[in-house]
């Protein structure tokens, strides 16, 4: 049993250790961040991210991700907090948690594949400019010197990497912050700082059941936004166990991490703290520092506890100016660039997909509404894409009588109109003849429209014949049993 | 298919007895042998950027930076391997096997030896490999991992091979050990040895008959066989046998106890496995 600890937790301690230690040290402002885009005290977000980030470290799939309080996350629960308060969003993330749990159970975490990679590209993206829009309020109406703050924050942050020695070792968001503090006590400028944004935690957490009636009317209350807060949970937390699977080449257990996403939440909210996720920007600066081990998210959450809970009264005097930078940061890190450099050569109906969910993302603050949206385009246009593969000829016979009608193709709802379209009935025939042995009929709709077809040729007095029908409907059914058989899929695409 | 002697190669100074001993193996049994060598690619990275910020694009960038890494390594180590599975297959083939295979493949040495268990008949390894310390009595991290995840006779191979003459099973009347000894009679890798049938503990008169019925059983495969009973630490008092009566090779059931009762009592299989000087079977 040591072996096997040894094998999943301490393969690279160190590594792992370093990267703990960069990641809470940029997830602290990152949480206090979050707490204030939800509208809670920054003790909330941070125990959040603290409660998470251990959790997960035990209970979740994907050994290196880092889970804790997240932008996506504290949008959906903005109106929340603001209309029943703190101890209802405890509530909404217990139950958060049980569906995730229940998601976990029931393998919902293998839906991802209906999710096209120009949605994920979308979420990414409008990920990044929500982080970036809520630091805006920080940004307007304030004097030059928050502008000024901020500016030197970035230059350190991108610059302080290309020091000679000390660039690579010491996190650049770190120096960041402890420079812009030090500025700001030496000169006392009027900015504001996270002191002003509300409690800081002052003791470790401790367990407390929610403070509220446990009756149906709370049920109701909180019912939605545990729907909405589970669903998006999952799906950044899935889609980032993806980009983490393709940056460590590892393979990981997606109804597993669907699981430890509950627990963590469960864990959460006894805890008080907000419900939260999993990070793309945290989880990529874990795997850049080399981390790929479980040790370095429970040393992420475990430190960022000690900093926040012992460093406490330091940690007040960080002015908002050097969040915002490291925030603008992340919000740089998340977005996909590389995406605006495709829009020109990836097919329109890919740009629309991306370009749909991230205006619905930003328009209604929601990244499950614009999931939505976007698997339901990418379907549509999937579903177009493929209805234009079908073609239909006719030969007409010697003596003028008969024609015969060749379908090659795929027949489904989408096509439906052109097959019958492609008949013509005002033709006089004595007879006609429909083969169908090289088209795939995949739905109701498509054996309704030769239904149709053949009772409108019999009222004009045309005898009718189908041939190939058998083959045609073998893809109606739902299931096909070729998958382990490659002469059976060529028998079933190709119809002879 | 036929099942193979798989022999497990590294760059470890294990690797020649390893060739020696699965090449005998191999001829007695007259099964094909095959040399594995696993690659696992995916080893954690000697040191990260530690600058903490991500930038334009940084996602896409870490991950061309990672593969092209890893390509490299990867590159190297299939091309090391490729030379050590050639130097013992030479060396089996001047230890007479007509035609031993080679086979490299990516991944984890016991997910891959898991994988390969259909066409394994004996499994034959080194009792330490690359990444142990010379001076350290420790078992190779590997090796106890494989012999609890792989469901074969594992032949465990120490520094020096030498083709045995006597063989001695450690025996306590139990449903394991006479199977033990079943297997001992049917199997070719034993004939024409010497057999010693040892039981640590007391000396009962039911022990004493089932010694007898294990040397009948041998006897009656055409492997000459002596009994022992013994008492004291089992451990320590096998070892003193085998040093006594110059034995070559022990064979032992593995992990006849529950697994919970491994974790809390310490087990025979593993102790033996440690201190064995010379090469141990273990029966499944």
């Amino acid at each position: 049993m040591i072996r096997s600890l040894k094998q999943t937790w301490f393969f690279n301690p160190k590594n792992d250790i370093l990267a703990g230690l960069v990641v809470a040290m940029a997830l602290i402002p990152e949480a206090i961040a979050f707490s204030i885009i939800a509208g809670v005290d920054p003790k909330v977000g941070l125990y959040a991210s603290f409660s998470m980030a251990v959790v997960i470290a035990f209970a979740g799939g994907r050994p290196g991700m880092i889970s804790a309080a997240t932008g996506a996350m504290a949008l959906l629960m903005v109106s929340l907090v603001k209309e029943h308060g703190l101890q209802y969003l405890l509530v909404a993330t217990l139950l958060t948690g049980v569906f995730q749990i229940i998601a976990g159970y029931l393998r919902l975490g293998e839906l991802m594949r209906f999710v096209s990679r120009s949605v994920v590209t979308g979420f990414v993206n409008a990920l990044a400019i929500l982080i970036f829009m809520a630091q805006l309020p920080e940004l307007t109406n304030v004097t030059w010197h928050v502008y000024a703050m901020t500016a030197a924050g970035l230059a350190i942050i991108y610059l302080f990497p290309l020091l000679p020695k000390i660039g690579k070792s010491v996190p650049s968001p770190l120096v960041c912050i402890v420079t812009l503090t030090i500025v700001y006590m030496l000169t006392g400028m009027d900015i504001r700082t996270v002191g002003d944004m509300g409690e800081l935690p002052d003791s470790l957490p401790v367990f407390l059941w929610p403070d509220v009636p446990l009756n149906l009317d709370t049920l109701l209350i909180v019912l939605p936004y545990s729907l909405g807060l589970a669903v998006v949970g999952l799906l950044e937390s899935l889609m980032t166990s993806t980009i983490v699977d393709e940056l460590t080449d590892t393979g990981s257990d997606k109804n597993r991490e669907c699981r430890g996403q509950g627990m963590a939440n469960i864990a959460t909210g006894l805890l008080g703290g907000m419900a939260g996720c999993a990070m793309i920007g945290q989880s990529v600066i874990n795997v850049k520092s080399g981390g790929r081990g479980r040790l370095s998210t429970l040393v992420a959450g475990v430190f960022l506890l000690i900093l926040v809970v012992f460093l406490g009264p330091w940690v007040s005097q960080i002015p908002m100016a050097a969040l915002v930078a490291v925030m603008i940061m992340v919000s740089i890190g998340t977005f996909s660039w590389e995406s605006l450099r495709d829009l020109r050569k990836h097919p329109m109906s890919t740009n629309i997909v991306m370009l749909a969910t991230v205006v619905v993302v930003v328009a209604t603050h929601n990244l499950a509404i614009g999931v939505f949206v976007g698997v339901l385009l990418a379907s549509l246009f999937f579903a177009n894409k493929v209805g234009r593969v079908l073609y239909i000829d006719s030969q007409a016979s010697d003596d003028g009588q008969a024609r015969e009608y060749r379908v090659i193709g795929q027949v489904f709802f989408t096509s439906a109109d052109r097959f019958t379209n492609a008949f013509d009935f005002k033709e006089s025939l004595e007879r006609v003849r429909i083969d169908l042995s090289r088209a795939h009929f995949w739905d109701i709709t498509a054996v309704d429209a030769l239904d149709k077809v053949v009772i409108r040729f019999r009222r004009e007095g045309t005898e009718v014949e189908v041939e190939g029908l058998n083959e045609a409907s073998a893809t109606l059914v739902d299931r096909f049993a070729v998958h382990d058989k490659p002469e059976a899929v060529e028998k079933l695409m190709s119809g002879h | 298919m036929k099942e193979h002697v798989m022999a497990c190669i590294d760059g470890s100074g294990y690797a020649t007895a390893v060739c020696d001993c699965a090449a005998w193996a191999s001829l007695r049994l007259e099964a094909p042998l095959t040399f594995l060598h696993v690659i696992d690619n995916h080893a954690p990275p000697e040191a990260g950027n530690l600058s903490g910020n991500i930038g334009l694009g940084s996602r896409e960038h870490l991950l061309e930076e990672l593969a092209s890494l890893d390509e490299r390594r990867a590159k190297l180590s299939r091309e090391q391997g490729r030379v050590m599975l050639e130097a013992a297959c030479q060396r089996a083939v001047e230890d007479g096997v007509e035609d031993p295979h080679s086979r490299q493949r990516n991944g984890e040495l016991v997910e891959t030896l898991h994988d390969l268990e259909g066409e394994t008949r004996l499994l034959v390894m080194g009792k330490r490999g690359e990444s142990a310390h010379r001076a350290s009595e420790h078992l190779g991290s590997n090796l106890e991992r494989v012999v609890r995840a792989v469901h074969r006779p594992i032949l465990m191979v120490p520094e020096s091979f030498r083709a045995p003459q006597r063989v001695m099973i450690a025996f306590d009347g139990s449903r394991t050990t006479r199977k033990g000894i079943e297997m001992i009679a049917a199997s070719p890798l034993f004939a024409g040895l010497t057999c010693h049938v040892v039981t640590i503990g007391a000396d009962i008169a039911d022990i004493q008959a089932q010694l007898d019925w294990a040397i009948d059983t041998l006897n009656d495969a055409g492997i000459k066989a002596h009994k022992a009973v013994r008492a004291g630490d089992v451990e320590a008092t096998l070892r003193d046998y085998q040093r006594e009566q110059a034995i070559d090779l022990l064979v032992m059931g593995a992990y006849g106890h529950s697994r919970i009762r491994h974790l809390l009592v310490g087990s025979t299989t593993t102790a033996m496995l440690r201190s064995a000087e010379v090469p141990l079977l273990l029966l499944r």
